[in-house]
């Protein structure tokens, strides 16, 4: 096989583990103050993502630096262009992931509400922007011949983009949803569940109708097939957690999501960024991948790092398999302090 | 206003900010993930409690840190497609490799293993369980490997062709470039400034409680662990930078004329090394100096009577080489880094010396004053160190990958004034914030002290602080 194609599938790969993997950490970070009745319950919640966060995120790092490895134009191209919107990207997650892990250090109430809410902004606007990117990307956007993007931030904003991003938020909430279901017990548990249900339906109607514009507006016979059967997966996952099969609808969620990264990908093969101006600027595998050593020594490498990286990371998942209970928090917990935020010092 | 909005001149303040800003959390998650890993198999070994108080207690401090060089990993991988997309596009097909090999082989491991150390405490058997935070250890080690390689390729290139249709530069062998004598060179020198400053971490640590007479169990081991630590590593240290010296003035001898504000060329005791200068601001003009005669011949050629080629010499080799322009950094910078890095890391070997000194045999000095002064061995060492990333990057100006790519040619040509100005207020504002509370919080953490045990559970029979829980 053409390494380049290879390598298509690889990225399309890294960003599926991506989505599917940090999409529920996102979704949990949102879910939390709709679940949430005490600070035991928002700490249960935390905890469910506690020991995995860290890695979820570093798929993307692995994915970003692959983009630049194997195809140096395309990460060029797409991280200069996206200028913008990856400095919110980058500003949410470094101020989730500090939020996750100082917001225990610092037991006094008003400091809980400050990284409470620098978690859900910092969850939700990813979220968000993750689906505008790349449904920027399937559209196409304004590059000239050395391959430069020509427009500004506004035009990322068009209405193509914006239902993409409402479309992954949803898809990632409704998936942290799922998640908790599967993660917690008791009260929490049920109103998880319930969240889950509603916040299904409205994505299975928001992600319908995104689909289907891909598919009509750029779409391929490959595409159309994994847009079907995104849809049918997502929507056996609302129907599955209705029935209380937790472990089944988390799964086909996870499934949902991957067919529709894969769509999109599918949707521009084999442009990789596609010039909206001229067809003749447009970055393909062919002229935006790295030369064929380089995606040689990369491809030994990821061939055998890849099954490893999904042993040792499925053997995490099995490790901290059990449900998260609001005894484990308050049988380790240090108590809550009402103290203003400076007397600490 | 144009200069202002100079795109090139706002990324060049944003890597430089950020990066440092990263590199004030990486050397401590490289030093301390080893020191804790160090005291927890101490632990299992020997079931001494005050090993297992000390692997909490700098294991606390180790991921309040951690978290910080997590967060602001993702903006360094990122910058270079954002700010610096010609710079990329000239190296990615050799520069991409190394940094997708650090995230395949190490962050990958770093990240799960790390999650499982600390949530794993009452979930996996010990030895299992300290196998994890070895593995993190040897990662992050891992890691520094591979950004130092790929940070030697822009020092000294290798192992690459020019592709001419393409306008960049392609990989011929990754072999090659793993091993560019400048990585092996750094890589030493930069692993074992690392455990130097996370030994100043002790020391500093130790010696505050010490100097109020508490945890004294715990902290004197600590204090006894951190002095030898920082004398062991403070002369590998050393002798590594004599090595990187060799390989410097080899690869970029205008860095090392530089380092030495040396106009002309000198041979044998001529080629002095000059504590300290003073001269004209542009350092044209010496005025006063302190001069050691033949060292910087021996640092640059390891002989006494080698020649060290100076500024004006090498501007003009490099115009014949590379066309008109100014192929000098700005010589202050390199001037005062070099001597500044050197001075303080002797420093620290000295503190070293004395320390161990003062507390032979289990004494503890009284006079409050060494104690004062112990408690600056963190800042000073981690200043040391960022102080010599500051004399690499800027003495290898006005290049970014030396003899190949000016820094003026890589930066994104898409990229307007305006957006960089945004995100450099941006990352100087949360980096600014977080920098508080984080400090805050070791500060916290470390005065705290060491936590007594609680009692076993009495179902399991481990004790209850290890399960950690966010
Ligand atoms: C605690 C930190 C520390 C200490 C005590 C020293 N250094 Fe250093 N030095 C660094 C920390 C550092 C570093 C980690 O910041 C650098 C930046 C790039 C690198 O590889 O290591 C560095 C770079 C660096 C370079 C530049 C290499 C290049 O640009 O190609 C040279 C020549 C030296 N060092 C030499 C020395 C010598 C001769 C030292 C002692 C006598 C010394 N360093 C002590
Ligand atoms: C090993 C990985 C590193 C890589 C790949 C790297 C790469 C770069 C790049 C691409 C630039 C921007 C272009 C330029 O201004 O020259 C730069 C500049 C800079 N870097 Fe590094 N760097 C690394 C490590 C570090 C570290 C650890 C520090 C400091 C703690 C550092 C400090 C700086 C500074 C201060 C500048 C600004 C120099 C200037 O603009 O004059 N770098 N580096
Ligand atoms: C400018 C170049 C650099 C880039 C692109 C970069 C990239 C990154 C990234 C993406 C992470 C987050 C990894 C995670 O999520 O686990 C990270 C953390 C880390 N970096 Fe850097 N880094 C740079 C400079 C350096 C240098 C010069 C060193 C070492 C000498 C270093 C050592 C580390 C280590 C050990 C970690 C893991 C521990 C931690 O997260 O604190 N980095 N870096």
């Amino acid at each position: 096989m053409d390494l380049t194609v290879l390598w298509f599938g690889i990225i399309a790969f890294l960003f599926i583990g991506y989505f599917v993997l940090d999409g529920f950490d996102f979704g949990v970070g949102m879910a939390m103050p709709f679940v949430s009745k005490d600070d035991t319950d928002r700490r249960v919640v935390i905890n469910t993502i506690g020991p995995v966060w860290d890695l979820n995120e570093t798929w993307l790092i692995v994915a970003g630096a692959s983009l630049f490895a194997a195809f140096p134009e395309w990460y060029a191209t797409l991280f200069s262009g996206f200028y913008l919107p990856l400095l919110l990207i980058l500003v949410a997650l470094i101020v989730r992931g500090v939020s996750f892990e100082y917001r225990h250090q610092r037991p006094e109430k008003v400091w809980k509400q400050r990284f409470d809410r620098m978690i859900i902004f910092g969850s939700a606007l990813p979220a968000l922007l993750w689906g505008v990117a790349f449904a920027n990307i399937v559209r196409g956007v304004p590059l000239d011949a050395g391959h430069n993007y020509t427009g500004t931030v506004f035009d990322l904003l068009n209405p193509y983009a914006l239902l993409g991003g409402v479309t992954t938020l949803l898809l990632f909430f409704t998936h942290g949803a799922l998640f908790l279901v599967l993660k917690t017990d008791g009260e929490l548990h049920s109103r998880a569940r319930t969240l889950a249900t509603r916040a299904g339906v409205v994505t299975v109607v928001v992600a319908a109708v995104f689909l289907a514009w891909t598919v009509l507006a750029y779409g391929t016979l490959p595409a159309l097939v994994l847009a079907v059967a995104a849809a049918i997966a997502l929507i056996a996952s609302v129907l599955a957690n209705i029935r209380r099969h937790e472990g089944l609808a988390f799964t086909l969620m996870a499934v949902t999501i991957g067919a529709a990264v894969l769509t999109l990908f599918m949707s521009l093969f084999p442009a990789v960024m596609p010039a909206s101006n001229d067809p003749a600027h447009s970055l393909t595998i062919a002229n935006a991948s790295s030369s064929p050593y380089t995606l040689q020594v990369m491809t030994w490498t990821a061939l055998i790092a890849l099954p490893l990286i999904l042993v040792y990371q499925a053997w995490t998942y099995w490790i901290f398999r059990k449900r998260v209970t609001r005894t484990h928090i308050e049988g380790s917990a240090e108590p809550d302090v009402e103290a203003p935020a400076e007397v600490a010092h | 206003m144009n200069d202002l909005l100079d795109p090139l001149l706002l990324s060049r303040w944003q890597f430089g900010l950020t990066t440092i800003y990263h590199f004030l959390f990486v050397p401590l998650t490289i030093g301390m993930a080893l020191t804790v890993a160090i005291f927890q198999t101490a632990w299992v070994r020997t079931g001494k409690t005050h090993y297992l108080q000390l692997v909490h207690f700098f294991g606390k401090i180790f991921l309040i840190n951690f978290a910080m060089g997590v967060v602001t990993g993702i903006v360094q991988e990122f910058q270079f497609g954002m700010n610096w997309s010609d710079y990329s596009r000239f190296v990615g097909d050799v520069f991409g490799a190394p940094l997708a090999f650090e995230g395949l082989l190490a962050f990958f491991l770093e990240a799960t293993f790390i999650g499982l150390w600390i949530f794993g405490w009452d979930k996996l058997p010990a030895k299992l369980h300290l196998a994890t935070i070895w593995i993190v250890a040897t990662a992050s080690i891992l890691s520094a490997y591979f950004i130092i390689a790929a940070n030697a390729f822009m020092q000294n290139p290798v192992a690459f062709t020019i592709n001419e249709d393409k306008g960049r530069a392609e990989l011929t062998s990754i072999w090659e470039l793993l091993t560019n004598p400048v990585a092996l060179a750094a890589f030493p020198h930069t692993i074992f400034a690392c455990f130097m400053v996370s030994a100043g971490l002790i020391i500093t640590v130790a010696a505050w409680h010490l100097s109020k007479n508490q945890h004294l169990d715990t902290m004197r081991p600590a204090l006894k662990f951190g002095l030898w630590a920082m004398l062991i590593f403070g002369g590998l240290t050393t002798l590594a930078g004599d090595q990187l010296s060799l390989a410097m003035v080899a690869t970029q001898p205008m860095k090392m004329a530089a380092a030495e504000a040396m106009y002309e060329t000198s041979t044998g005791a001529e080629a002095s090394f000059s504590i300290f200068t003073l001269g004209t601001p542009d350092g044209v003009h010496e005025l006063f100096s302190i001069r050691i005669p033949y060292l910087l011949s021996f640092l640059s050629t390891h002989t006494f009577n080698g020649t060290v080629e100076g500024i004006n010499n090498l501007q003009d080799q490099y115009q014949t080489l590379y066309g008109p322009g100014d192929y000098s950094p700005i010589i202050w910078i390199t001037y005062w880094s070099f001597r500044w890095m050197i001075g303080l890391g002797l420093l620290h070997i000295l503190v070293a010396v004395v320390g161990l000194w003062l507390t032979r045999k289990g004494q503890l000095p009284t006079n409050k004053w060494v104690w004062k002064a112990a408690v600056w061995s963190f800042p000073l060492s981690l200043a040391a160190m960022i102080i010599g990333w500051v004399f690499t990057e800027m003495g290898r100006q006005p290049w970014l990958v030396f003899g190949l790519l000016k820094t003026s040619d890589g930066v994104s040509p898409g990229v307007t004034g305006i957006e960089v100005l945004i995100s450099l207020v941006v990352f100087t504002l949360v980096y600014g914030s977080l920098a508080v509370v984080e400090f805050r919080l070791i500060k916290k953490a470390a005065q705290a002290g060491p936590a007594e045990l609680r009692e076993p559970e009495n179902e399991s029979g481990k004790p209850l602080v290890h399960t950690t829980v966010y």
